[in-house]
């Protein structure tokens, strides 16, 4: 079996502060993969190293077989990998439907006829078409959100990089979020998805990461892991079964 | 069928549409100019065109690529002299030399680009001055074509282009012309490309623009090289129709970078309408207040600061959010599809 994605060693440090301290692991194709840990563990600072919009100091990054390490971000975005910020970053003076094109002709690499009808279907599938010609600047910061998901759906992604959507949703909006992402996994993609919402992602992911001061603590089973000594001592005040 | 299925993509708009119809009427209107314009007048329009395509040219570069340059007047220079040189020295006709010069300015960009685009925000503004002053330095040495004090385009060259002076004014007007449509067809058409997507695309926002796939330097390279070969075009026009040309003159950064940094500013930046507003507002106030000397300078300052401060997107961004028109539509809109084909907004 070939892994889509494998960090070997992946190290990076801001000043006295790891971020990434000899991080390994292997995701195979159609794996989902759950990441947790405490705020300020490197969980977004992982996502910056895969997708290249930070250097790693050391280490290794394998996608579909090939080192993506000295690739720019724009390069591994054209092969695939998609990822959603934490801290919403639209194309504010341009509408949710153009932000969602951006992705579909310079990632996905569609002629904008095609794009056009891509991405109405993504709108269609997360439920902005309402919002289709609002300037992402005038959305609110749980629209953006959403907006980060559909342009990363608009990106036709292999390997698709979620950074805490779920935060601020409503029991019922969270329950269509996973309800979303579960009929992804049907289209084969691989997915990471990081949240502070464990029951969310507890329903997604057939995997659980933990991450401390760039380190990995635990990784398995996201029942086994979630029962470990150590991830329940991180996680005191955190409810796994909320 | 789902629903998706039932929305279509449009790019135009009613007032696009018409904006489309009067831009024709007034085409072939300008380009019957010298049957119903006096000299003075189709000088003053020949201005006009080549400052707007100068200004539609950095917006494109500040507006679209974050390339806040200025030194545009490094290009405007180098395509005036180009055209003398080509002219004085190889006997070309004027007029085919303006392509060459376009061509020429692309080929000296590429390491200038290599060279300035290490720098960024503040550097590289001053970074494209510095290259500025090294080509009007440079340009004053030639003694062939005047060292410092500049010269003339000899009575032979500019009989050759027509044999009556009318004919030589309506062919210089036609040129200038030629030259805003293809400026803004260029333009116009690169914006609605997927390229233009890209760019706009970064223009509202780097990090988001590369994590999706494009490509920011070569974006912003090209934008370079193609605004570094309009502009010297336009350069080489400019200086045709003064038929004089000296080092001060030619690079000069008031004359091809404040006023045209003024119009873009004031007109709406990082918009297609914006340098056309800000060139009718910069032409007026010129017109008024020209012959006020310092006071002239005074007057443009007040009203820079007066736009910026009530209206920070410029005109042109205050009458769109005002009124949603649009002249150029480079936008595209999601319009829903009834069963019977008629068409409304979702929004
Ligand atoms: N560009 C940077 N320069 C300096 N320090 C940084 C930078 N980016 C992140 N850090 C620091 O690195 C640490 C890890 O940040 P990171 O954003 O990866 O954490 P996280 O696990 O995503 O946290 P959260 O749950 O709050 O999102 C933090 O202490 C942060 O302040
Ligand atoms: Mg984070």
């Amino acid at each position: 079996m070939t892994n889509l994605l494998e960090l070997n060693q992946l190290s990076k440090a801001f000043g006295a502060v790891r971020v990434s301290d000899g991080l390994s692991f292997a995701l195979a194709g159609g794996e989902a993969l759950g990441v947790i840990g405490p705020n300020g563990a490197g969980k977004t600072s992982m996502f910056n190293l895969i997708t290249g919009t930070l250097d790693a100091d050391s280490g290794d990054i394998l996608y579909a077989g090939k080192s993506v390490i000295s690739l720019s971000a724009a390069a591994r975005a054209k092969s695939g990998m998609a990822r959603s910020f934490q801290v919403p970053q639209p194309f504010t003076a341009m509408t949710v439907f153009e932000n969602t094109l951006v992705a579909a002709t310079a990632a996905a690499g569609l002629s904008i006829r095609d794009a056009n009808g891509h991405c109405l279907q993504v709108l269609d599938q997360i439920g902005m078409m309402d919002k289709a010609n609002d300037p992402a600047g005038s959305l609110t910061l749980l629209e953006r959100k959403r907006l980060e998901l559909a342009r990363a759906l608009a990106a036709k992604p292999k390997l698709l990089l979620l950074d805490e959507i779920a935060g601020g949703l409503t029991e019922h909006e969270c329950r269509d979020l996973v309800a979303t992402i579960r009929s992804l996994r049907q289209t084969g993609i691989t997915i990471i998805w990081i949240e502070h919402i464990v029951h969310a992602l507890l329903a997604v992911v057939d995997r659980l990461l933990v991450l401390d001061f760039g380190q990995k603590i635990a990784d398995g089973d996201p029942t086994a892991v979630m029962a470990d000594g150590q991830v329940r001592q991180i996680y005191m005040g955190i409810d796994a079964d909320a | 069928m789902t629903e998706a299925t039932t929305y279509r993509v449009i790019q135009s708009t009613p007032s696009s549409q018409m904006a489309a119809l009067a831009a024709l009427a007034l085409l072939v209107i300008l380009v019957a100019a010298p049957w119903w314009a006096g000299r003075g007048d189709m000088r003053l329009l020949s201005e006009i065109f080549l400052y707007l395509s100068l200004a539609v040219l950095w917006n494109l570069l500040a507006g679209y690529a974050g390339l806040v340059s200025v030194g545009q007047q490094a290009f405007v220079g180098f395509g005036g002299y180009g055209l003398f040189a080509l002219a004085m020295f190889l006997g070309l006709h004027p007029l085919l030399a303006v392509p060459l010069v376009g061509v020429a300015a692309a080929l000296i960009a590429i390491p200038i680009a290599f060279l300035i685009f290490r720098l960024s925000g503040a550097y590289f503004a001053i970074g494209t001055w510095v290259i500025a002053e090294v080509f009007r330095l440079s340009f004053a040495q030639v003694s062939s074509l005047g060292g410092g004090s500049g010269t003339s385009l000899p009575i032979a060259i500019v009989k050759s282009m027509a044999g009556s002076r009318a004919l030589r004014d309506s062919i210089s007007y036609w040129a200038a012309l030629a030259m805003i449509v293809l400026v803004l067809a260029v333009v116009y058409l690169w914006l609605r490309s997927r390229h233009g997507i890209s760019l706009t695309a970064i223009r509202d926002n780097e990090l988001a623009a590369r994590s999706l796939g494009i490509d920011v330097w070569w974006t912003k390279f090209w934008v370079y090289l193609v605004a570094a070969a309009l502009t010297a075009s336009v350069g080489a026009l400019l200086f045709l129709q003064k038929l004089r040309i000296s080092p001060d003159a030619a690079f000069n950064v008031n004359d091809w970078t404040a006023y045209v940094i003024f119009i873009v500013v004031i007109g709406g930046i990082g918009t297609m309408e914006g340098p056309l507003i800000g060139t009718l507002v910069f032409f007026l106030l010129r017109g008024f207040f020209a012959d006020l000397g310092t006071v002239y300078l005074m007057v443009l300052g007040a009203v820079a600061i007066v736009v910026i401060l009530k209206a920070p997107r410029g005109i042109w961004g205050y009458i769109h959010d005002r009124y949603g028109l649009t002249l150029f539509p480079v936008s595209r809109r999601v319009v829903k599809f009834d069963s019977s084909h008629k068409n409304e907004n979702p929004s």
